[in-house]
This record gives structure tokens, sequence and C-alpha cells, in this order.
């Protein structure tokens, strides 16, 4: 192999290492838009601004002097908690309203966020606090992992497989599921389906507000407007996998990480962001179930 | 002219509501700049500066008047920065206006202030169109080709780099007109420059798959010509990933978020133009910067200086003005010779651009140390 | 004067918009929310046209050929995007017509010779109040009249109910796009009448946040209503100038203003201000339950 196909494989080795550790942060986020959807199908558009919500939290919790491991879980019930009260005042009235008066009202909670945000803590980016000393591992001569990257993966895996758990062998997740396949049915059998919601947001909103915390230690910088882009990319990640499917969030938010990387690697980084919307335009034309999804028909 | 009397009246209650005295005897003037939005700071910094000179400008009043100064909020857009303009003439009937900081935001306002004949100065907008727009347009400040120039100097002769490249802000015009001069004269001082193109938009935050591209074409120097909040993530990932060369920029790169947002490893060995630096020895400078610390708890950054050095030549104008008026004043602004401001010394040449030098910084984790003065 | 005269010209271009907008939700109810993109569209062709190949002929003139051409580039994207996306129901309509929008906006920001991020200078100032308004005219009795017939009848047929029109016979698909292709082609026409009085255009003015005024505008007065579009137009191209009146501070939590108006009205008065009053169909088809 000459040096210059050793070199394209170090670089799509790396690259693919970046990709993942992208992918992890949308497919956090994803999770919750995939839960969310999957019980009441709303595309909850505020979703991006828990995130950012969390970063916030995690940014101010270790700035005033409270270790990481505190931190962490803080900025995870915050945004949850503040979800379960979006969900209560602006989200329950419209609930049999239809689904584009709630993507409306979704917005309209999604610009209040960005812009109290931006009026009470200012637009420009603020500095998040280190927390550890970061390490570099290099794999061979030109492949290099940081503590933050697995860190990352790490926590999106195992946050992963606690929902899978949470979801697939919990009295709660049976409900959950039960609520999602027919909310109606699953009133008349007893199961207390406002409150399933509202935990469904609890939950959703959380893992957003954990990936907030994890980017803000990653890519060092928190702002208001932070919320809108990852957003929109966990949206696709989350049609790309197949909206409703725990897994399929994830593998859409890994699949997207590694294509934007591989984009800006091998091509050029202005393409990034349209790439990504014409992978949801295509994948909608093409298969509008994702890619773990199985056809439903629309009842009439 | 009744409706036009009632409208006015319409307008000036809430100033007089609030508290402005809206004096006609004195001299007003409008300021147009970002005070909310993401480049606040930018906007508040010259506001702050020029709010001292105009204390000073007062002090003695021109032509027996004292100068009103109305600040209006552009929000950092474009659009904004355009119904701002209008307002300041039509309704407020300004004599001048100073503004803005982004160039994008002083293009919008230009054609307006143009074909009203109302001279626009502005203290910190860098990019060339800005004074082509009309002979209404000036500046106080020096230009994008100036800057790329310096900078290309500075890498070839005194860091004694010869293997360039170069990362592109694709978002922003400063960046793109910046990065195009440097190739030209880095390569006209006999540097190498790598043809790849490097870029990103404004609001990235992952660079590390990009900068990986750019570690492998082994440059010896990379020119970033980008504004802070991207410089300060793209200098901290370059750490990360064992790139150890110097990053030079642009004026964009001025912030004290910089050092925060790069790290102390990110922040070494890097290098940036600027206007002004607070360590300049020069007895105006430190006088500037005592009163300014003086007024407000910090020291001025280059928005500051350009600010106070704007309104100080607009004030200076409208002394020598033949008479009182936006023609005689436009003329005024357009034959400023030498004038001596805290960012150096001001002359305007015909197309209304000042000549002046440029300022190099180098980035420390103790702040910014002034490097080099170089003159045009 | 001069202000207010320009803040009169500014309703103009936004009641076009938002009639324009209100044919593709209000009427078609096909939610899109990337009405921003093919205002940008016909600003950059007209402007395009403008500055590089005006036509020796009187300014008026070379207005209405700079409209046309605003008008039918936006259409013809309309038509490219249309097609694809009119496919998806409702809420993906709206996710991929606003990435659309975005891949416009990006693609504008990296044409260097339409000014890129530096924005669209020297643009020349052929539009005036008169010449806007006639515009305006031309916009309402277009789409009004346009729904007053038969293919009106089966845009609304569709909002209604998709199903059941396509059960009876109506061709959804293709009423969907003629809704979806007039509706962007006046908002292109809109974009170069904002060039022609605004004399300079940036990429930036034409982002995501714009799309969502335009459509707040149409749900405070009222989804499928025309006046209701004309007035909440009105509405909001003043009250930000309103609110600068107000002093800094209220100025600045504008958009919060807005957002909370937004759910506001989602949750007590979703029919907006207007409903779908004016067009005396509401007899006819029996409000919706909100």
């Amino acid at each position: 192999m000459s040096e210059d196909q050793l070199y394209f494989f170090y670089d799509l080795f790396q690259y693919l290492i970046n990709g993942i550790c992208q992918g992890s942060i949308y497919a956090l986020i994803a999770l919750g838009y995939t839960m969310v959807y999957g019980i009441i199908k709303l595309i909850n558009f505020a979703h991006g601004e828990f995130y950012m919500i969390g970063a916030f939290t995690g940014y101010f919790c270790i700035r005033g002097g409270i270790p990481l491991y505190f931190a962490f879980p803080i900025a995870m019930l915050v945004p949850g908690i503040i979800a379960v009260l979006i969900e209560k005042i602006a989200y329950k009235p419209i609930r049999h309203a239809g689904r584009i008066p709630a993507l409306i009202t979704a917005l309209g909670v999604s610009f209040f966020f960005q812009y109290f945000g931006q009026n009470v803590l200012g637009a420009d980016p603020k500095a998040f606090p280190e927390v550890y000393e970061e390490t570099i591992y290099n794999l061979g001569e030109a492949v290099s992992i940081s503590s933050t990257q697995i860190i990352i993966i790490v926590t999106t895996l195992v946050l992963m497989l606690f929902l899978r758990w949470l979801v697939m062998s919990t009295k709660v997740g049976k409900a959950m599921r039960a609520t999602s396949f027919n909310k109606d049915a699953s009133e008349l059998m007893g199961i207390d389906t406002d409150k399933i919601i509202s935990f469904t947001f609890f939950i959703g909103a959380s893992m957003a507000g954990a990936a907030g915390v994890l980017v803000g230690i990653y890519y060092n910088t928190v702002e208001p407007m932070m919320g809108l882009i990852p957003g929109l990319k966990a949206f696709i990640a989350a049609v790309l996998g197949g909206i409703g499917i725990i897994p399929g969030a994830v593998l859409g938010g890994l699949v997207l990480g590694v294509v934007e990387n591989l984009v800006v690697g091998f091509w050029e980084s202005t393409y990034r962001d349209a790439v990504s919307f014409g992978i949801l335009i295509l994948i909608l034309l093409v298969k509008p179930t994702g890619i773990l999804g199985t056809k439903t028909k629309e009842k009439v | 002219m009744t409706f036009k009397t009632i409208l006015s009246l319409l307008f000036l209650l809430p100033h007089i509501a609030f508290g402005a005295k809206a004096d006609a005897k004195d001299i007003m003037l409008g300021a147009v700049f970002p005070m909310t939005g993401p480049i606040a700071t930018y906007g508040q910094e010259s506001v702050n500066g020029m709010k001292l000179a105009l204390k000073r400008i007062n002090l003695k009043g021109i032509r027996g008047k004292k100068v009103q100064l109305i600040v209006e909020d552009n929000k950092g857009e474009p659009v904004e920065s355009a119904n701002a303009v209008r307002k300041l003439i039509s309704v407020d009937d300004v004599y001048a206006i100073l503004g803005s900081v982004a160039s994008s935001n002083t293009l919008a306002g230009a054609p307006i202030a143009q074909s009203a004949k109302v001279p626009m100065l502005t203290p910190a907008s860098t990019n060339e169109e800005v004074t082509k727009m009309g002979k209404y347009l000036s500046r106080t400040c020096f230009t994008d080709a100036f800057q790329g120039e310096v900078m290309a100097k500075f890498a070839y002769n005194s860091l004694n780099k010869k293997h360039a490249a170069i990362i592109v802000d694709l978002s922003s015009d400063y960046s793109k007109g910046l990065a195009r001069i440097f190739k030209k004269r880095f390569k006209a001082m006999g540097g190498t420059i790598i043809p790849q193109d490097f870029s990103y938009n404004q609001k990235d935050t992952d660079f590390r798959t990009l900068l990986r591209k750019v570690k492998r074409k082994k440059p010896d120097i990379i020119f970033l010509p980008g504004y802070y909040q991207e410089v300060g993530l793209i200098l901290k990932q370059a750490r990360q990933i064992g790139m150890v060369m110097p990053f030079i920029g642009g004026d964009g790169w001025h912030s004290d978020s910089l050092l925060k947002l790069a790290g102390k490893k990110g922040i070494k060995n890097n290098y940036y133009s600027s206007h002004f630096s607070p360590d300049d020895t020069d007895p105006a400078v430190q006088n500037f910067v005592k009163e300014y610390v003086a007024a407000y708890g910090s020291k001025p950054g280059a928005m500051a200086a350009l600010g106070y050095d704007g309104l100080m030549v607009m004030a200076d104008a409208l002394k020598r003005a033949t008479s009182l008026n936006r023609e005689a004043l436009q003329k005024a602004i357009a034959s400023t010779q030498n004038f001596k401001g805290v960012t150096g010394m001001i002359t305007l040449d015909k197309m209304r651009n000042a000549r002046k030098g440029a300022v190099v910084l180098e980035t420390t984790e103790q702040g910014n140390i002034f490097k080099e003065k170089i003159s045009p | 004067m001069e202000y207010l005269a320009h803040l009169t010209l500014n309703c103009g271009i936004f009641i076009i918009l938002a009639v324009s907008l209100n044919l593709i939700n209000g009427m078609a109810g096909q939610f899109s929310l990337g009405h921003a993109g093919f205002w940008a569209i016909g600003a950059y062709t007209g402007a395009a046209f403008s500055v590089f190949s005006p036509l020796p002929i009187p300014d008026w003139m070379n207005l209405f050929i700079g409209c046309g051409i605003g008008g039918i580039s936006a259409s013809i994207a309309g038509i490219l995007i249309g097609i694809p996306c009119l496919r998806l129901r409702g809420d993906y309509l709206a996710i991929a017509t606003l990435g659309f929008s975005e891949i416009i906006r990006l693609l504008i920001v990296n044409m260097d010779v339409v000014g890129g991020p530096r924005g669209f200078t020297n643009i020349p100032k052929w539009a005036n109040l008169g010449w806007v308004y006639l515009w305006v005219v031309i916009t309402i009795l277009f789409i009004s009249n346009l729904m007053k017939g038969t293919h009106g009848r089966a845009i609304i047929s569709i909002r209604e109910d998709e199903i059941a029109a396509e059960s009876i016979g109506i061709n959804t698909f293709k009423y969907k796009l003629m809704a979806f292709v007039i509706g962007s082609g006046f908002a292109g026409v809109a974009g170069a009448l904002f060039a022609y009085s605004q004399q300079f255009i940036h990429p930036n003015g034409f982002n995501f946040l714009w799309s969502v005024i335009i459509l707040l505008m149409i749900i405070l007065g009222g989804l499928g209503s025309i006046t209701g579009a004309v007035i909440g137009a009105v509405i909001l191209t003043l009250l930000p100038e309103v609110l600068r009146l107000m002093g800094e501070t209220i100025s600045q939590w504008r958009m919060v203003i807005y957002s909370l108006l937004l759910i506001m009205l989602m949750l007590w008065r979703p029919q907006g201000l207007f409903g779908k009053k004016e067009l005396n169909l509401s007899a006819l088809l029996g409000r919706k339950k909100s």
C-alpha cells in the first residue's frame, strides 16, 4: 500500500471516530424527539431548547463550584422539569386540536426559550468551564481519540441501554408502549396516560439535557441559540432511523454524524448542512418510516 | 406640513418621556450600533468609547453648542440598520450618522444616507465596499486589504514562515476579503499557500475533522481570518489534535472571550492584527486608557478606541466645517489630515478611507501582548 | 415622512407575503415553513436583473419585468421543491420546506456574483408606494378570484379532508402543487419589490425567523382568511416600530412577545382574529371545532 492509500485509511478512521462522537450527541437529542413523537405524534420543535437549557444548567452549576458528577444529574433534571411544565401549560390543552396547531405551539415555545435566553443570558457564546484535564490517546501513528470523546460515546451507550431497559422491561415502560399504541384503550385499561405523557417528556428532555452538558465539555461553548441546528439534525436523525423507534434514533444519529464528518473530511464543510437536509428529504420520499420502520397505513 | 409636525411630535414623545432632552439648539448626531444581538459586545464597547468622547467634546462645546448623540440599536441585522438610519434621518433630522460595526450592517444603511446626503462615518467597518457607496460615506479605520497585507508581512518577515494554509469563514465577507489579500501578498513575497480551500461556517462548533485535513498538509503557519466565537474553538481543538504551528488572524479575533474559549493551551503562540493596543506607551493612549478605566472599570478594547476616534474626528470636522450644514460637514470629514487619535494618526485618502498603522498582538494566557506596529 | 412612507411600503410587501403564504397554509392546508426561501429567490433574481441587465426603458417597466422575473423564478423553485415535498403529510412537509429554505439561503451565501455573505448592493430604487400597492391589489384580486372558482373549491376541499377530496375525483396533488406554486410565485414578487425598495438585500434577512414571522401574521389574522392575512401583516409590520417607540427594553423583548403571542393564540384563539371569514364559505363548510 502506498503512503497515500495508508493515510486515506487513517483519515477515514479518524473521521469515523469524530463522526460517531458527534452522532452520539445527535442520538441523545433524537431519543427525546422519537419518544415524544411515538407517544403523542408531536414534532416537539422545542426539543433542541431543552438541550440548550441542559447545557446552561451545567454551565452555571460548574461555574458555581458544583462538581461534574453532581452537575450532570442536575442538568438532566432541570430541563426535564421544565419540559413537564411546558407540556402541562402549552401542549396538553391543544392535544386534541390536531398536529398543526401543536407544531405551531412547539415553534412558539422554541422561539420563546431562544429569545428569552438571549435577553437574559446575552447572545454572545460563553466558554464552558474546564472540568478536567483532557487526555489524548493515540491509536497508531495518525489516529487519536480524546477522553471526552470516550466519555460521550460511553454515556450515550449507557443512557440508551437504560432507556431500552426502561421501555421494554419496566411497568412504566409497558404503560408508555401501551399509550403510544392506543391511547384511548390504555386509558380504559386503567393507565393514567397524562402521567405517562409527562413522564415521557421528562425522560426525553433529560436526555437532551445530558447531551447539552456533554457538548459543553466537548466544544467548550454554550449560547442561547445553540439548540436550533442540533435540534433539527436530531429530528433528521429520528426520521432517518424511524421516528418512534428508540434504537432507530440512535442508529439515525450515528449515521448522520458519520456522514456529516465524511462530507467535511473528503469534501467541503459548506455542504454539510445541505447534505443533512438532503438526507431528510430523500428518506421521506423513499422510505418515510425510516431505516428500522415498518409501514403503517393512515386511517381515514 | 402640519402632518409632519404631528408625526415628529409623536416620535419625540417617548424621548421626552424617557428623559432625553431634545434641545433644538444642540447639534444632533445619530449612531447606529448593535446594542443587542449576537455582536452586541462590539456595539456596546463602541458606544462606551463614543460616550467618553462626547463628554470631552461637550466640555468646550462646538460652535457654542452642545453635541447630542442619539443611539439606535440595529440588533446586528442589516434590515434593522436600514430602518434605524432611515429613522435617524427623517425623524431626528441628524447632521451626521456614526456607524456601524459589521460591514453588512453599514452597507445596508449606506445607500439611504447617501441618497439623503447625510454624512455617515463608520468607525469600525473594514470592508472595501463601504466607502464605494458614495461620497457621503467615510471611515476612520483601515480596510480589510490593509489587514491582509499586514499579516502577510508579519508572517513572512517577522515570524519567518513560508508555507501557509488559509481557513476561511465562508459566511463572512470580511473573512473572504482578508484571505484573498493575504494569499496575494504572501505569494508575492515568495511564500507558498496550500492550494486547497479550507472553510467553515459561522455557528459551527466541531472543527476536528476540518483541522485534521489541514494538519495533513503540514503548513508551518495558518491564517485564520474569522471571528472570535469560532476562532476560539478552532484554536482549542487544533492544539488538542497536536497542531503546534502559530495561527494568525485579523481584528475579528478581538474579544475577552477568546482566551476562555481557546483555553490555556489553545491561546499560546498566536497573533492577530488590531487597531489599537491599550499597552501602547503613547501618552495620549495612556490618558484615554486611564479615563476609560475610571468610567467603566475595565481596559478599553479596539472597538472602544475606534468609537472614541470616530466621534472625535466627527467633532473635529464639525469645528472645521465652513458652515453648519451636511454638505460642508461632509467636505470637512473628507479632508481630515493628520488627526491624532488614540488608534493612530488618521488621514483620509481620496476614497475617504483612513490610512493608518496596525498593531500586531500576541495572544497569551495573561492577555494580549503588543508585538509590533506596522505602518502602511 | 419618508419613514412613515417606508413603513407603509413594508406593510404592502408583507401583505403580499402573508396573502400568498395563506394560500398554501390556510387555503390548501399544506403547512409550509419555508416562505422566506421563495421570498429570497424573488429578491435575488429581481435584484440581479436590475443590477446586471436593466433594459433601456422607463423604470416602472423595468420594475414590472423584474417582479415578473422574481415571481417566475420563485414559482419554478416552487415546482421543483413542491413535487417531492407535497407528497409528505402535514408536519413532515413543514420540516422539509424549512430544510429547503435553509438550503436556498446557504446557496445564496456561497454565490459571489450576488454578493454572498456581504449582501447585494447597488440595487436601483424602482419601487415606490404606488407600484407596491398595485401589486398588493393584483395579488389579493388574483388569489380571491382563484378561490371563488372551481380550482379554489378543489384547493379548499383538500384542506378540509384530503382523502374525501381524492375519493370524489379531485386530483389532490395537482391542486396542492397549484396552490404551492402560485403562493411561492407571489412571494417571489414580494421579494423583487423588497429588493427595489430596500436597495440592499442580505441572505440573513431571509432566514428561518422570517418564515416564522410571516406564519405568525396569517395565524394572527386567521388561517384561511385573506382579510385576516392583510390585517395580520399590517399589525406585525408596525408592531416592532411601535415597540421601538416604547423604548429600548421593550423593543429588545420583541421576539419573546411574538413567541408568547403564538402560544397564546394557539391556546385561546386558534382561529385567529378573523377565522376563515370573508370567504362566505363558513356557512357552507361549517366552522371547525377548535
